[in-house]
């Protein structure tokens, strides 16, 4: 029924129906603008700062990915999304990418008509409680009260894991961060619990963070990166490509500071040459202009300069590279060659 | 006479459907039929079109599938490993439980309100006026979210409760736990013997219509008024409670308790780690967000049910109150005899949209983490299976189909109420 329905009036109505979007590139490059949908406030990841500017760990891959296209890092519109709302969005066309501390995961590679172009931070899930609990590990967690943001991978997680351990909980599911602190601070829930990352985040904004801690066990595997609508290659690609140029660029040490020099003439490591653009055309593969990936370290700086500015050592949140140092010094983060 | 006899095929003519009045009104509903038919088919054609353009297809198979998440509060059996239908049936258990007890606390505080803002005693009428104001002008949300933070701020934590120096303790007579995790109440456990008490108790109902209906022809022979209340609470309580101190009392109640490792030693101080919590086992558990949501929608609510109320006796005669007074019936008699029966037809249909409104007001339970059917089946299941558009249409025939229940048995009790003509 569905079916005949379809098709008998696709060829009546088709015309006003099927106004197929163009490729995602194009969009961006007539709108002068990338709508980029990120968190609605995360400390570290993406929260707007005093001035309004937005700024985090996230809100660099839209930087980066509007300045390879068009040439300006601030070239972009950001469209703070609930957890709830992200997929619609950019299924919807809504935004054009979403970089918004998001899970690659089977179900939603496969199943929701997304492709996530890499992985720009490894995460996993983590438990934090007051230090007076007295709790030291999240096995000693029976019987517990969770705060838990709604509609996101923690929660399958948090039932699998309690489920496997034999214990039982109490799960008080919320909507944002902001409202899950509230609750946890005022003692609703004996346990808050969300990607390793964001905890530390909420704990460097509370007004004590030397009375909570994070439990060290890590329960699940988080690979949060970029996300784009399936089935435009091309503007995946672009994506995918930036953020491997930001980690090339720490590889082979262009940093923000050095990147117009370095960008100026051809000069020595063939590879450097190749990701700036002063030899081969791997911008207009892309079709973008030839310094795409000079823009984006220009923009933002190159991988390890983007985590230590928002999220690292030095910062209030005060994240280690742990997983996400590069391959070579014992981390996950690994691109392929720009060749 | 020479119009009438011939066929009326032949004299019809096709410009007659526009220049006709007799068939004019007919063309214009035809054409606007035929719009609104090819404007909601147009509108699902786009829908599928662009559904499959984005490879996202209808399909309901998630619902059969397994669900994956906790749902706090369950009023039947539900793990994480049950599938997405069954959440969506807890989901919406849990909607008709705060509906049902927010329609009826908002009934007996609207229709409170209502009568007592028609005091003569200046304060009440004035209080009641300001809690009326205060209630129906501020977004029902704000009182929820406003509701759950007072509760989770100001009653103690579990902790609060542990060691011998404890800063708060359990309440009536150690039997009730109050925290700001939810109310603790006994548990009735029933035995062998109690369903003789559940027969006692349905013959003592049975027992109070006989004896509301013989108290109604005494009255009307003799003119005696019995105090009926009071005779009919005692008629529902002394022979239940009599059948159950003879019967060696089959309920046992479970009492809450709380529970930790270590939590309360030889010495009474022990406990020193870990979670202390209430035990989950015993006790019925009253959750936080039950009774903020229910108390923010039934408070909300009952301002309104307020205003219908005080509109129906205001529309009232005067002359009737004042003819009963005449009759030499009592205040409150005039009240209950003479004002609220005719008050009831102009209260009754506000009121159904009031107890709509209360329902579908209880879709914004997630704000206190309640996991209602928008909570279940449009929240965690939307989120996670993506199936966006399927939930919500799910969501949306659930909630049309509570709503239209409600509106059917309301609108046959304003049938048995309105007036009777004759």
């Amino acid at each position: 029924m569905k079916k005949s329905v379809l098709l008998g009036t696709l060829a009546a109505v088709g015309v006003l129906a099927g106004a197929a979007s163009a490729g995602t590139l194009d969009d961006v490059k007539a709108n002068g603008v990338l709508k980029c949908g990120v968190s609605t406030g995360l400390a570290g990841f993406a929260s707007p700062d005093a001035n309004g500017r937005w700024e985090g760990f996230d809100v660099a891959v839209c930087r980066a990915v509007a300045a390879a296209v068009l040439g300006d890092g601030d070239a972009v519109q950001f469209v703070p999304l609930s957890t709830k709302v992200r997929f619609t969005a950019l299924n919807s066309g809504e935004i054009d990418m979403l970089s918004r501390v998001t899970t690659w995961t089977f179900s939603r590679d496969v199943d929701l008509g997304l492709t996530f172009a890499g992985v720009n931070y490894y995460d996993g899930q983590g438990f934090m409680v007051r230090k007076d609990l007295g709790v030291g590990s999240a096995t000693e967690l029976d019987g517990a009260t969770v705060c838990i943001t709604t509609g996101t991978t923690t929660e399958l997680n948090l039932a699998d894991y309690f489920r496997a351990n034999g214990m039982s909980y109490e799960p008080v599911p919320i909507e944002t961060n902001a409202e899950a602190q509230l609750q946890y601070l005022s003692g609703a829930c004996d346990v808050f619990t969300t990607d390793a990352s964001a905890l530390a985040a909420t704990r460097a904004t509370f007004a004590s963070p030397d009375e909570h801690m994070v439990l060290p066990e890590i329960i699940s595997k988080e690979p949060l990166g970029p996300v784009v609508r399936e089935g435009d290659e091309p503007w995946s690609d672009i994506v995918r490509w930036t953020l491997n140029a930001l980690i090339t660029a720490e590889e082979k040490g262009v940093t923000q500071a050095n990147v117009a020099e370095l960008a100026a003439s051809a000069g020595g490591d063939p590879e450097i040459n190749r990701l700036l653009g002063t030899e081969g055309d791997l911008g207009a593969m892309l079709g973008l202009e030839a310094d795409w990936a000079a823009n984006a370290i220009a923009a933002v700086g190159n991988y390890g300069e983007v985590f230590e500015v928002n999220v690292g050592e030095s910062t209030a949140i005060g994240l280690s590279r742990g997983l996400n140092a590069l391959w070579t010094q014992g981390g996950l983060i690994y691109t392929p060659p720009f060749r | 006479m020479a119009m009438a006899d011939q066929p009326a095929g032949k004299s019809f003519r096709l410009s007659m459907l526009l220049y006709d009045t007799r068939y004019r009104s007919m063309t214009i509903q035809f054409i606007m039929l035929a719009l609104f038919v090819f404007g909601v088919f147009w509108l699902l054609n786009n829908m599928y079109t662009n559904l499959a353009a984005a490879n996202k297809n209808p399909d309901f198979a998630f619902l059969s599938s397994t669900a994956g998440y906790d749902i706090n509060q369950r009023l039947i059996e539900y793990t994480s490993q049950s599938t997405n239908a069954r959440a969506w049936l807890v989901g919406l258990l849990n909607t008709l439980l705060v509906a049902f007890l927010g329609c009826i606390l908002a009934t007996v505080i609207g229709i409170s309100v209502g009568v007592l803002r028609l005091s003569k005693n200046w304060i009440v009428a004035r209080l009641m006026t300001v809690y009326i104001e205060i209630f129906r002008n501020v977004p029902v949300l704000l009182w929820i979210v406003f509701l759950n933070a007072i509760l989770s701020e100001t009653l103690p934590q579990p902790k609060d409760f542990k060691g011998v120096d404890a800063v708060a303790s359990m309440s009536f007579w150690d039997t009730v736990i109050i925290s700001n995790r939810g109310i603790f109440v006994p548990e009735p456990v029933f035995l062998s013997g109690s369903s003789i008490m559940l027969y006692v108790l349905l013959a003592s109902i049975v027992g109070i219509f006989a004896f509301g209906r013989w108290a109604r022809t005494d009255q009307e022979t003799t003119g005696r008024i019995l105090p009926t209340f009071w005779i009919k609470l005692a008629i529902f309580v002394v022979p239940t409670l009599i059948v159950y101190f003879m019967m060696g009392q089959p309920i046992d109640w479970k009492l809450p308790a709380f529970e930790g490792r270590g939590a309360i030693g030889p010495d009474g101080v022990a406990y020193t780690k870990g979670i202390f919590r209430i035990d989950a086992d015993n006790g019925i558990h009253i959750r936080r967000s039950l009774i903020a949501l229910c108390l923010a929608l039934s408070l909300y609510t009952a301002a309104f049910i307020a205003e219908a109320v005080r509109a129906g006796i205001m529309a009232i005669d005067k002359g009737q109150s004042e003819a009963a007074g005449a009759l030499g019936l009592r205040q409150n008699r005039v009240m209950s005899l003479v004002v609220l029966p005719q008050a009831l037809r102009v209260i009754i249909p506000p009121l159904i949209s009031q107890y709509l409104n209360l329902t579908k007001n209880s879709s914004l339970a997630i704000a206190v983490g309640y996991m209602d059917v928008a909570g279940t089946l449009g929240g965690i299941t939307l989120n996670q299976t993506g199936r966006a558009l399927e939930c919500i249409l799910l969501l949306m025939i659930t909630y049309l189909t509570i709503s239209l229940s409600i509106s059917l048995v309301m609108n046959l009790y304003n049938n048995s109420v309105k007036l009777k003509e004759r």
